[in-house]
């Protein structure tokens, strides 16, 4: 039998049936739902007369409206209110294995609680609509952002009709050095292949340094794929894989658990697996990443200075360096440690689980955030995460430290809820896209790691986290 | 959804590369449930001088005269000319859904976000891609020629001008152009083979009843 890529693995156990063009009918296993994306889906199936196929699949949650404090005083914002009861109500009518609601204690961003239930696992295809649904080829699933009219389809037919996808493997040979996390390695992958350099292909994150991170770091890995333009992401399942997924919640157990465990053994690529594309890092070169333009493939390392546009020869390249330049308020050749920040958000579905929060009081610990920093807000990824950093007494690290210590939720990652920068402020942020506008209008976002966000609140520029003591 | 066969417009350029959906359809404006009434609010940021919220009357907002879609020669553009990538990011079939309620049916890039490529066949919107240089001498023409049109036809796979001293063939996915077509609803599609979907989910489910 020919050598395999995981991706030919995960497509073939789920292709149900496929046209003479290559379009396929995928069976998708799990499907994550939230109040932003579904409800125009839900009124189509409505309006068109039909049910839902399989609501056993499902598993959802509000986290991109919702409000990260005074959660007393429910949701003040009338339409993001209504969007999030209009969920509520889809899912009394139509029902779903998992609901975490608005104020459940295990709410949260619907890509922390997937894996955090144990409703994602390995050998699963998963859709949600939502771009950063590549998070969960993490655990050796295929994972698929997909769009309104696709959760439709899936909600009425338990089916994606898609194409199969290019392959690409991204190996990473060697160990990260201290102080340098899955987020650095990640954005310098992109800053080297770009913002379509993933565009058509599902992306294998492989070789000795993916093989060493913890299972958290891989999502934070997959669910920047999308940032290099490639919907899927993923990594093979391993002992860590299985190690994480043990005793959650919707995780099998018992013979089932034996089971499991004896299919998803052979979820990683043959070893002489073809790819269309390759890529190769050393994780040896890697240094602690700060992007300074409004793609995330604009970055640097903390060593460096913002790029020059007069270096750049491609004329529309330099274009599109200038107007990132002159949206960011940044001069060539700035040392990045020369920049100062308003504002710091520690969160989002890339960068809001335990061990984020961990690293990022780490560097907090015992200083105060500096009296340039408007604001420097914490937002854990789910109730439980919130509980576990809370019984692990960093909460008050933070809240020492001069942090705002909030409620679960996307929160400033898009800006949808009352946490935003103003136009014009400068933020150290941990989310996934720099985008103009993203966190506020006329806001200004660097991507980096949590240490990184942290020792920019504390230090109130950016700074390298490896020379902090 | 409606069909696409052949379709004259006049075309508008947006000369900047990675044009994510997040510029295309700002986050606020995802607070609705509907899957109409985006147009007004379509690349909001760029278009208006202020800052947009849901429920203003657009009319009255100042317009921002440096925006293309705010020059008057390009006003009812139904084909939009872009750069590399466009669509990036955010999954939001809003982007799609602004973009057709403001009165575009076409869009032409080099390449495109995977997913908002797939967002537009969804809702009868046809992104061509074409080559860097293709692209780059329909910027040229858009910019020298007040009135410039181009005709596409979805059947022949064809881009040209209206005099024909311009064709350029572009690819397609042969189901995505039959549905495209003829305006089929995919879910009625994929519902003629439930059978095949109950069997296979049937087998799956007794296979790894963890599911």
């Amino acid at each position: 039998m020919t050598a395999r890529t995981l991706y030919d693995k995960l497509w073939d156990s789920h292709v149900i049936r496929e046209e003479a063009d290559g379009t396929a009918l995928l069976y998708i296993d799990r499907h994550l739902v939230h109040e932003v994306t579904s409800p125009q889906a839900f009124e189509g199936l409505r309006l068109a007369g039909r049910k839902p196929w399989r609501m056993q699949s499902v598993v959802a949650t509000a986290d991109h409206n919702t409000p990260t404090k005074d959660w007393n005083r429910g949701i003040q914002d009338p339409i993001s209110r209504t969007q999030v009861e209009t969920l509520d109500g889809n899912i009394r009518e139509h029902g779903a294995k998992a609901y975490f609601p608005f104020l459940d204690r295990r709410q949260g961003i619907v890509h922390v609680i997937g894996p955090e239930q144990g409703a994602t696992l390995p050998g699963m295809t998963v859709v949600c609509g939502d771009s950063h649904t590549s998070t969960h080829g993490a655990f050796a699933a295929l994972a698929i952002g997909i769009g309104t009219s696709e959760v439709e389809h899936v909600l009425a037919t338990q089916c994606l009709l898609t194409t199969k996808l290019k392959s690409m493997l991204i190996r990473v040979d060697g160990r990260l050095p201290p102080g340098v996390t899955a987020k650095d390695l990640v954005l310098s992958i992109i800053g080297r292949i770009g913002t379509a350099g993933g565009s058509g292909h599902a992306v294998e994150f492989a070789g000795e340094a993916v093989r060493a991170l913890s299972m958290e770091a891989r999502m934070t890995m997959c669910n920047m794929a999308i940032e290099a333009g490639a919907r899927s992401g993923m990594i093979a399942a391993d002992e860590r894989t299985f190690d994480y997924i043990k005793g959650r919640a919707f995780a099998p157990t018992g013979e089932m658990w034996d089971r499991a465990l004896a299919q998803w053994r052979g979820l990683r690529s043959d070893d002489n697996a073809k790819f269309d594309t390759t890529h190769v890092f050393a994780a040896a070169d890697i240094r602690p990443q700060v992007t300074w333009g409004t793609s995330p493939e604009m970055v640097v390392s903390i060593e460096d200075r913002v790029p020059d546009p007069d270096r750049e020869r491609d004329s529309a390249r330099r274009d599109g360096m200038e107007r990132a330049l002159s949206y960011m308020g940044l001069r060539p050749n700035t040392p990045m440690t020369h920049i100062h920040i308003d504002k710091v958000f520690i969160g989002s579905c890339t960068n809001s689980r335990i061990e984020d929060l961990r690293q990022a009081a780490a560097v907090a610990r015992g200083h105060h955030v500096a009296k340039n920093v408007k604001l420097a807000l914490v937002v854990p990824g789910s109730g439980l995460v919130k509980a576990q950093a809370e019984a692990e007494g960093l909460d008050k690290i933070f809240r020492d430290a001069g942090f705002e210590w909030r409620e679960p939720g996307c929160s400033m990652c898009l800006a949808m809820n009352d946490d935003r920068l103003e136009p014009g402020e400068r933020c150290a942020s941990t989310s996934n896209r720099n985008f103009e506008g993203r966190q506020g209008a006329g806001g200004r976002t660097h991507l980096v790691s949590p240490a990184m966000a942290a020792g920019a609140a504390i230090a109130g520029h950016f700074v390298d986290v490896r020379r902090l003591a | 959804m409606n069909p696409f066969r052949v379709h004259t417009g006049l075309v508008v350029p947006l000369d900047r590369a990675n044009v994510d959906t997040d510029s295309i359809i700002p986050k606020q404006f995802l607070k609705s449930i509907k899957r109409s009434g985006f147009g007004v609010n379509l690349f909001d940021a760029w278009r208006y001088l202020d800052h947009g919220e849901p429920g203003m009357d657009n009319a009255r907002r100042p317009r921002n005269p440096d925006f293309v879609l705010n020059d008057s020669r390009y006003e009812g553009a139904s084909i939009l000319l872009a750069r590399r990538n466009f669509g990036c990011g955010s999954s939001r079939e809003h982007a799609a859904w602004a973009l057709a309620d403001f009165g575009f049916h076409a869009f032409i890039a080099p390449s495109f976000g995977d997913i908002f490529f797939t967002n537009c066949y969804k809702n009868g919107l046809l992104p061509i891609v074409l080559s860097e240089s293709e692209v780059d001498r329909l910027f040229a023409d858009t910019q020298a020629f007040a009135g410039f049109k181009l005709t596409i036809d979805l059947e022949r796979q064809v881009v040209s001008t209206p005099d024909g001293s311009l064709v350029f063939a572009f690819d397609i996915e042969p189901f995505r152009k039959h549905c495209l077509l003829n305006g089929l609803d995919e879910i009625g599609l994929t519902l003629q083979h439930a059978q095949a979907i109950r069997a296979f989910e049937n087998k799956r489910l007794a296979e790894q009843p963890w599911i």
